[in-house]
């Protein structure tokens, strides 16, 4: 491990990150849609009564959940472009080991996440949702852990990946269904086998489930949550490390077959 | 990467202290291929040294060997007194690389490229805060150290790219076809900062091209061809091995020719394309008189010159060496940078 590696591919993810404006502007706009057409559309025809909360207070913790996803994703795919561009070569001709490569290019990626999905809680209020804020560094948490986890599973793909077109393609094979899977929309409690296996394999779950677990106590009775909830966060933030351990291990050793 | 691996010679530092690079039987293999076949040399500290071959000759897959990029398939390399299969990282630390291809990142301004390289490298922030003053001032691009790469011209990437390969003070610099795609403006200038680079700094140079008269500028070149070296040597000599001048006619009737000059001062006349007919003489001053008096088939144009390495790399490989075209790849990637990305 060679910190000051880890630390200048850290610096150049945040750099360029902060000099695209309009990747900053959009990644708030496509939370905003979700929240304002898809919740709004559901909640009319939903059985709100059901969950025990409003359908959009019950959507929000997924939604940050979802962008902490799709922003990781999206910083990973800076390994594919460094490829392309060339630039990858002058990172693996360095005398720096792989993992320290890995470790720097997906602390990038959680910290431009997280640090994303902290700022999304200002929407809060827009839906009517107001929460103490001593769970914020509870919440930060999560948000850094489900960061680290998908730029993990983000750098593993990419670095298998030979071109931009097929990393693009793959994400969106999989976004979606990880994130319809993930409980952000509805809850995992009643649904078929098969989903509840498919759910269990999607680390977007237990970011998903944290998130609502710590939002939401605030706002129903704790006889209540446990309907919509599936585990405490404890739990839940096992379940993370665990993915996180196994899908940067396996980016690490996809790095070093490349090359 | 393949695993057949022969147990490398061990160099010790001590016992060839002035030879930077020493390479023995180098083999590399892809599949039924073989790249580089059997490639041996060393180069002096202090050298520039050319690797002058065709595409495709292996001279890209020596320096993908030289770099730890690729394992060699058998023989051994050894870069300051490391070896290249063995001391991967003290080989790494020991090489500044200017690939063929830009390695910058373009969204960054050319200190933040230094600064990224420098820290990969292990330089301290107190040295790289001295080399990158000196590093801009070499390559001339102090002035433009805020902008972001992207802004630069092709010439100046290469420069900066240059620049960057020498922040970590490597032992030694490797240039892949370092003048490739450049307008020969561009080419002479940065030619200057290389000879400046060898002259100011000592600097070991191993550098490929597949330009005749860039590989005038070595010390010594190796000739590639088909993965074997066919030559080695100064350009000077290896100029000289060609016999004096050359003397090309254009003539109608090149058979005929070809036999008089053999009747008549039993010399081995070439016949290239297009009714040429070439000779090598030891002066042609003093010989083309002879040729207008004595001759008797009709020659059309004359012309004599000093032999070029063009001429060495036609009589060593029986082929001249192309210019190449831009790949289809290349093509896109230079208008997806265009279009900004």
């Amino acid at each position: 491990m060679n910190f000051s590696a880890i630390y200048i591919i850290w610096e150049r993810e945040i750099i360029r990150y902060w000099r695209d404006k309009i990747r900053i502007v959009t990644t708030f706009i496509q939370p905003l849609m979700f929240l304002a057409i898809f919740g709004t559309g559901l909640r009319s025809t939903l059985a709100s009564s059901s969950l025990g909360i409003d359908f959009l207070k019950f959507m929000f913790p997924g939604i940050i959940a979802m962008n902490v996803m799709g922003v990781a994703f999206f910083s990973t795919i800076s390994t594919v472009w460094d490829r392309e561009f060339g630039f990858l070569k002058e990172i693996l001709v360095a005398p720096v080991s792989r993992i320290s490569i890995v470790f720097g290019k997906s602390l990038g990626a959680t910290a431009i996440a997280a640090t994303q999905a902290l700022l999304l809680l200002i929407l809060a209020p827009l839906i009517g949702l107001s929460f103490p804020l001593s769970i914020v560094p509870e919440l930060f948490l999560f948000m850094l852990l489900l960061a680290f986890t998908i730029s993990g599973l983000g750098l593993l793909i990419a670095s298998l990946m030979k071109s931009l077109e097929s990393f693009g393609l793959l994400m969106q094979l999989l976004v979606f269904p990880m994130f319809f899977l993930s409980g952000a929309f509805f809850p995992l409690q009643n649904v078929p086998g098969w989903m509840k296996i498919l759910s269990a394999v999607n680390p977007l779950s237990y970011g998903v489930d944290a998130l609502r677990e710590i939002i939401l106590r605030t706002q129903i009775a704790p006889g209540e949550i446990a309907k919509i909830i599936l585990r405490s966060p404890v739990e839940n933030a096992g379940y993370l490390v665990l993915f996180s351990i196994i899908l940067i291990f396996a980016a690490v050793v996809a790095f070093n077959r490349q090359n | 990467m393949h695993g057949v691996h022969v147990a490398p010679v061990q160099f010790r530092v001590s016992r060839h202290m002035e030879n930077v690079i020493e390479v023995k039987n180098l083999v590399k293999k892809f599949g039924e291929v073989t790249a580089v076949d059997g490639v041996s040399f060393e180069v002096k500290k202090g050298e520039i040294f050319g690797f002058l071959g065709p595409n495709g000759a292996g001279k890209s897959t020596t320096i993908s060997m030289l770099s730890t990029l690729a394992e060699p398939t058998s023989g051994s390399a050894a870069i300051n007194g490391f070896d290249v299969s063995e001391n991967r990282d003290d080989v790494r630390k020991s090489i500044g690389l200017v690939f063929q291809d830009p390695t910058l990142d373009d969204r960054l301004t050319a200190e933040e490229n230094l600064r990224f390289h420098a820290r990969l490298y292990g330089v301290s922030n107190e040295d790289y805060e001295k080399r990158v003053e000196e590093v801009l001032d070499l390559v001339e691009l102090k002035d433009r150290r805020h902008d972001l790469v992207r802004t630069y011209s092709g010439g100046m990437k290469r420069r900066l790219e240059i620049g960057r390969g020498l922040i970590h003070y490597p032992a030694v610099l490797f240039l892949d076809e370092p003048t490739i795609g450049l307008d020969p403006q561009t080419r002479a200038h940065l030619w200057e900062y290389i000879l400046r680079l060898k002259k100011e700094k000592e600097m070991t140079i191993f550098m490929t091209t597949h330009y005749m008269n860039e590989a005038e500028y070595c010390d010594r070149i190796a000739i590639i061809d088909r993965g074997k070296i066919v030559a080695l040597e100064t350009p000077e000599r290896l100029k000289k091995n060609i016999g004096g001048d050359i003397i090309q006619m254009k003539s109608a009737e090149k058979e005929k020719l070809v036999r008089e000059i053999k009747e008549k001062y039993d010399i081995g006349a070439k016949s290239g394309e297009h009714d040429i007919v070439q000779i090598e003489v030891a002066n042609a001053e003093t010989f083309l008189p002879r040729l207008f008096n004595e001759l008797d088939t009709k020659i059309n144009s004359i012309e004599m010159r000093r032999p070029t390495l063009d001429d060495v790399f036609l009589s060593l490989t029986g082929k001249r060496i192309r210019e190449e075209h831009a790949s289809g790849k290349d093509d896109i990637r230079a208008h997806m940078r265009m279009r900004g990305r």
